[in-house]
């Protein structure tokens, strides 16, 4: 197996595994913590987006490292190497991150950077914690006024119904299921599916990180009984008027290239919301995961903003 | 009272068969931070079906997680795994439970037949619109596995229920149900959500004992 994956992580000679790891308790479970670079340098806090882990940062991370930063990231409870819990929610979450932060045994403020959900909970994490966050970079988590992406007419009965039921359906399912077991390429392919700009050799990489190789196969660590999609009432439009009245040296990074996973967010509808003195990069020809279509380029933009502000 | 014990996603849920009976179950969903009652309630005590009531996630006899992440979709499943298990029933909700009671009802219009809302713990969640955010924290000490859990009582109480979201499922129950009365308020407390489900037809005020015997002809 080990050379299986060997075989796979080669084809990425720039993607790089943390320097070290650990685990934090957040209340009762406990998630999986990753460092790249220096233990007494600068930290900088990544945040993954849903149905992400730490791992998709192993190509971006070891730049910001690089440039003498200490990289911290963390999988999301029920993603990754993290215990899965019982129930989930975003406010749960910001609790975890919260504790990361009190893990780094620092009080002085630090910067945050996140992706897509995780760029959602910088922005938060920066209303809720202004005395710990020094600096937010938003990658492609910018919300807009038209909410998810892939939201559904929920003046459509038959739409609604469907969706509605699907998910009370998921969870009567959901104690017994397992992630579905298949080959390195197999579980590639199917990521494909909601990530059709990133590479196969990227893709094959990820699955060596962020999936379990079992008897009958590899599978997603990821906790199963999540399930993809909007559920409940809560909506990212809700963050546009906290957003804007942030006090923190802002960067935002949007792919403009629109894509299932991302938020559907335009230039136009980010750059008015952001806070004022923020810095904005509409990325060309670059889909929702900007940090893994041009993680130079990205990396580059961060060293160079934070060199400014911190 | 016999209680079963239902195996859903990550909780063992206690549903407690408070009286057997021929009909139409009813199904009572109790309150924030509240558990199923031991016996009967005197008001129910026309209603000619079995009557049972389920303990939430985090409540009574069921399990009690750790670290928290509790909403109010998570019980409405709790109490869509009791549909699995007994079929079509009518919701007795009491706060929390009331407002439980209606997105269950949106999201299983032809298995739910009829819901009374009444007054309860919970039933206003954190309001109609979203505040502001905070780092939400129990105490250490009151995290010792006993329900109610803290974190529900936390949680729940601070959830934002727009009205447009409870008007979501309101309308799902109107056109799918089939019922010309689907829902009586028969409660004092008018948050915003419930405000807003007064405005559909299939909605009417009333009291609970007219309720039950409205539902108990279905």
């Amino acid at each position: 197996m080990s050379n299986e994956i060997d075989v796979v992580r080669s084809s990425l000679p720039k993607a790089q595994r943390p320097d070290r790891s650990r685990r934090v308790d957040v209340g009762g479970i406990e998630v999986s913590v990753v460092e790249w670079g220096d233990e007494t340098a600068q930290p900088i806090l990544l945040a993954h987006g849903g149905f992400d882990f730490a791992g998709t940062w192993d190509l971006f991370a070891p730049l910001l490292a690089d440039q003498g930063f200490r990289v911290v990231a963390w999988d999301q409870r029920g993603h990754g190497d993290s215990d899965m819990a019982a129930l989930y929610t975003w406010e749960a979450d910001m609790r975890d991150a919260a504790h990361v932060i009190e893990s780094l045994q620092t009080r002085d403020p630090i910067p945050v950077l996140g992706h897509s959900k995780g760029g959602g909970m910088m922005n938060q994490l920066a209303e809720v914690l202004p005395h710990r966050v020094g600096a937010v970079i938003n990658l492609d988590g910018i919300p807009n006024q038209r909410g998810f992406s892939n939201q559904i007419d929920r003046s459509d009965v038959n739409a609604l119904a469907a969706e509605l039921s699907g998910w009370l359906d998921h969870r009567r399912r959901a104690g017994q299921m397992n992630r579905r077991a298949d080959t390195i390429e197999g579980l590639a392919e199917r990521r494909q599916l909601m990530n059709p700009r990133l590479s196969k050799e990227w893709l094959q990489y990820l699955v060596t990180v962020g999936a379990r190789c079992d008897d009958d196969g590899w599978r997603w660590k990821i906790d199963p009984t999540m399930r993809f999609g909007p559920s409940g009432a809560w909506r990212p439009e809700w963050a546009i008027p906290r957003l804007r009245g942030l006090r923190v040296p802002y960067l935002g990074v949007i792919g403009t290239v629109k894509e299932e996973m991302g938020w559907g967010t335009t230039p136009e509808e980010a750059f008015p919301i952001l806070p004022a003195g923020a810095e904005f990069h509409a990325l060309a020809d670059t889909g929702h995961f900007v940090h893994i279509e041009r993680p130079e380029y990205v990396a580059e933009m961060t060293v160079n903003f934070l060199g400014r502000v911190l | 009272m016999t209680t079963t014990f239902l195996e859903h996603v990550r909780s063992r849920l206690a549903l407690h068969e408070l009286r057997t009976g021929q009909g139409n179950p009813l199904l009572i969903l109790h309150g924030l931070g509240e558990c199923s009652p031991s016996a009967i309630p005197g008001i129910v005590h026309g209603w000619q079906g079995p009557v049972f009531a389920l303990d939430f996630t985090g409540h009574g006899a069921s399990t009690v997680p750790v670290a928290g992440g509790y909403t109010c979709e998570a019980l409405m499943s709790d109490a869509d795994a009791v549909l699995a298990e007994i079929g079509p029933v009518t919701l007795l909700g009491y706060g929390l439970g009331g407002y439980v009671g209606l997105l269950l009802f949106g999201s299983r219009p032809t298995e739910i037949k009829g819901l009374i809302i009444m007054d309860g713990p919970g039933l206003d969640g954190g309001g109609g619109r979203p505040t502001s955010p905070m780092l939400m924290r129990v105490s250490q000490s009151d995290l010792d596995g006993s329900a109610p859990d803290p974190w529900a009582l936390a949680e729940l109480a601070s959830d934002v229920r727009p009205p447009s979201y409870a008007a979501d499922h309101v309308r799902q129950i109107q056109a799918l149900s089939g019922m010309d009365i689907a829902v009586v308020v028969a409660c004092l407390g008018r948050p915003e959500w419930l405000t807003e489900v007064l405005t559909s037809p299939v909605v009417v005020e009333s009291d609970v004992t007219t309720a039950l015997l409205t539902f108990s002809s279905i």
